[in-house]
């Protein structure tokens, strides 16, 4: 059973030594899918075995999976599928040029992957640093000065966030110490046994929260993400905030059901609330003003994360399978919606919002699903990100923080009337001073898809349905927010 | 290691630490900036090999040579390569500011480090704000530094602060996570040193204040 865990480790270590080694053409374009469908089948599998048997473990306990962390495997391998197999054809305009490209891929994959799978904060952590080390030459790839600008700040801001993080983790290990067993180990620190020094564990959570929440985008940390996130080519856009985002806020979960057993749940909880609501009120406020689409998407990851982070801080079976759940559907749409921007930028040349209008009628084969997306993102029937943020809105009031729950509606509100507005601007606008300046304009119907169908029809089709047939998935995630100590 | 000696060493291990970061502030003539922080690097590898000697820890001992072979020597002579002499543009904040930001700072780390009492007191115990205070003058580096070495320099502050508080609170993390780290941090310092030169290509310096393509 322990190759459960390996074999998507192992898979990505192979896939970056082959890519490098032999500079096959079809190994560089299908090596982020392999690597994704590795990490899937891993995920699920391993979701499987542990709603049967409980906990698996591997390598003398430093890789360990309960049903969080398959949850979070099938999240990072579904993502990474749909955005690696979504941009296959939109790719090889932008990746001549780099050889590097696909191995960074998947060294993302690989590091992702380790941060859920390894059951010590230490290697969480040295996993959470490594993707910003693969992703920063992504985030460069196009070598313009946007990117280069975008680069630096990302990997300036990023890695002394996650810096605070490590300061919080020695303390925390400092605290382990001197209640005489010193350990960074998941399994250990959950059982909550070892008389831990409150003072002690407060600074760490302090810290610990303020350096992963840098690293999940949540305000008033995030000024390097609408950067990194809009310069990135299209599959890595999708990568970093359809599931990396959630990544780093599964750092926060952890770290949430250690220290709230220790010091109580009212410091991450008001440290959350003030993140999640600042953070939805910076995109709502934001998202109207950007005129690049994808820079507005990047403010909308934020927005999501915001939602995340006061289900997070609300607790409870419902609103974290809620924040769960939600992270797979925004996961979906939102890298969906990034590869669908991949290829608009493609055909048309720019992500310019105000140079992008009548894309309904121009390019019928985009818009459609880019409308899909969008209406996912929006929180729209029967996506499931309808379903999940009515779900954190009721826990909130049955938590006793209706207020914030009332001001977070608001705010949202916001968001959706920016999204829509912007969205329709793309889709019906015409601007009669450039009308005829961008191809398929003036009577060609263009109905291509411009790349692969397959993975944007599983993706979304799965956003859709999965709010009412969770079935199996229904029992993992509610095993996964037991596992935070949230349990009925 | 006598205790006596022991506690002197830590003392003069931490003392010189932060005078190092305090240069690293004030001065500002970044010339002399590069052995500073090479002067940094080494009193850290030596703060680690005292630690490894009193716990009798060949771990440790390993680490030491490790860090005073890279945040010593290799990290500050590439920099001193990349950066061609001149690091350009004054700080956002003159001499005066900055040593009133710096006293303040110290005050601060101070003031947050009372939780650690509960560790126990001892001469690495005490020591431990000092820790503290070089990853809050690694901030101020970062956000008044207008250079991308300068800004690099603070990145690097900020890890030895860290360093330095992991060591003397803990004798260290696990270490496979300390390897883990250090190979993150020297990855991190590579990948700031390519775009640094990517910058200088791009821009004829490197300078941030001309990074302004973007904003919202």
């Amino acid at each position: 059973m322990a190759t459960l865990l390996i074999a998507p480790l192992a898979t990505c270590i192979l896939l970056v030594l082959a890519t490098v080694a032999f500079h096959r053409d079809w190994l560089n374009r299908f090596a982020g899918i392999i690597a994704s469908s590795a990490v899937l089948a891993s995920g699920a599998a391993s979701a499987v075995v542990v709603l049967g048997d409980g906990e698996l473990t591997a390598m003398n306990g430093l890789l360990r999976a309960d049903a969080l962390t398959a949850f979070m495997l099938v999240l990072i391998g579904a993502v990474g599928l749909n955005a690696t197999w979504g941009s296959l054809a939109a790719r090889d305009a932008s990746e001549g040029r780099a050889t590097t490209y696909p191995a960074l891929v998947v060294a993302f994959l690989f590091a992702m992957s380790l941060a859920v799978l390894a059951d010590n904060l230490g290697i969480l952590w040295v996993a959470i640093e490594a993707t910003t080390i693969t992703t920063a030459f992504l985030v460069g790839h196009h070598r313009t000065r946007q990117s280069l600008e975008a680069a630096w700040k990302y990997v300036v801001l990023g890695s002394v966030g996650v810096a605070i993080a490590l300061l919080g983790i020695v303390l925390l290990y400092s605290a382990t110490v001197a209640a005489g067993s010193p350990t960074l180990s998941w399994t250990v620190l959950d059982q909550a046994t070892m008389p831990l020094d409150p003072g002690l564990v407060r600074m760490a959570a302090g810290l610990m929260l303020l350096g992963f929440a840098t690293k999940a985008g949540l305000a008033p940390m995030h000024s390097w993400l609408p950067d990194a996130h809009s310069q990135a080519p299209a599959a890595v856009s999708g990568l970093m905030s359809g599931v990396l985002l959630s990544v780093a806020f599964y750092g926060i979960l952890r770290v949430q059901a250690v220290t709230d057993a220790v010091i109580g749940p009212d410091l991450m909880r008001n440290l959350l609330i003030a993140g999640g609501l600042l953070s939805i009120a910076e995109a709502g406020t934001l998202i109207l003003r950007q005129r690049d689409l994808k820079r507005m998407l990047a403010y909308s990851s934020i927005e999501h994360m915001g939602i995340i982070a006061l289900a997070a801080a609300i607790g409870g079976p419902l609103a974290i399978g809620a924040a769960l759940l939600h992270m797979l559907g925004h996961g979906l749409a939102k890298s969906s919606i990034f590869v669908i921007s991949g290829r608009i930028l493609a055909v048309d040349g720019t992500t310019e919002i105000s140079r992008l209008h009548s894309l309904l009628t121009r390019r019928r084969g985009v818009a459609i699903p880019f409308l899909a997306a969008m209406a996912a993102l929006l929180g729209m029937p029967p996506f499931a990100l309808f379903f999940t943020e009515v779900a954190i809105i009721i826990a909130g009031f049955q938590r006793g923080l209706g207020w914030v729950m009332a001001v977070a509606v608001a705010l949202l509100l916001l968001a959706f009337v920016g999204l829509g507005r912007q969205t329709s601007n793309i889709m019906f606008g015409a601007d009669p001073d450039h009308v005829g300046d961008l191809p398929g304009a003036a009577g060609q119907r263009d109905r291509s898809w411009h790349g692969p169908r397959v993975p944007l029809m599983i993706a979304l089709g799965a956003t859709g349905v999965i709010g009412f047939v969770a079935g199996p998935f229904a029992s993992l995630l509610s095993e996964a927010a037991n596992v935070l100590g949230a349990g009925p | 290691m006598p205790d006596a000696v022991f506690a002197q060493a830590i003392g003069m291990c931490s003392a010189v630490l932060l005078l190092s970061a305090v240069l690293l502030v004030w001065r500002r003539a970044q010339v002399s900036a590069l052995p500073l922080l090479a002067l940094q690097g080494l009193v850290l590898a030596a703060l680690v090999a005292v630690m490894g000697i009193q716990q009798g820890s060949p771990e440790l001992l390993a680490i030491a040579a490790l860090v005073a072979l890279f945040k010593g020597i290799a990290i500050p002579l590439a920099l001193a390569r990349s950066a061609r002499g001149e690091f350009g543009g004054a700080p956002l904040i003159n001499t005066a500011t900055s040593l009133i930001a710096m006293a303040a700072l110290t005050a601060l780390a101070y003031a947050v480090s009372s939780p650690l009492d509960a560790l126990g007191s001892g001469p690495t115990i005490q020591a431990i704000p000092i820790g503290i205070a070089l990853v809050l003058f690694g901030f101020l580096l970062l956000v008044t530094g207008r250079h991308a070495i300068a800004q690099l320099i603070g990145f690097l502050v900020i890890d030895n602060g860290t360093a330095t508080v992991a060591i003397l609170s803990s004798g260290g993390v696990p270490i496979i996570v300390e390897l883990g780290v250090f190979l993150d941090v020297l990855l991190v310092i590579l990948i700031l040193y390519v775009l640094t030169g990517r910058i200088q290509d791009e821009y004829g310096n490197a300078d941030l204040d001309d990074l302004t393509e973007l904003h919202d």
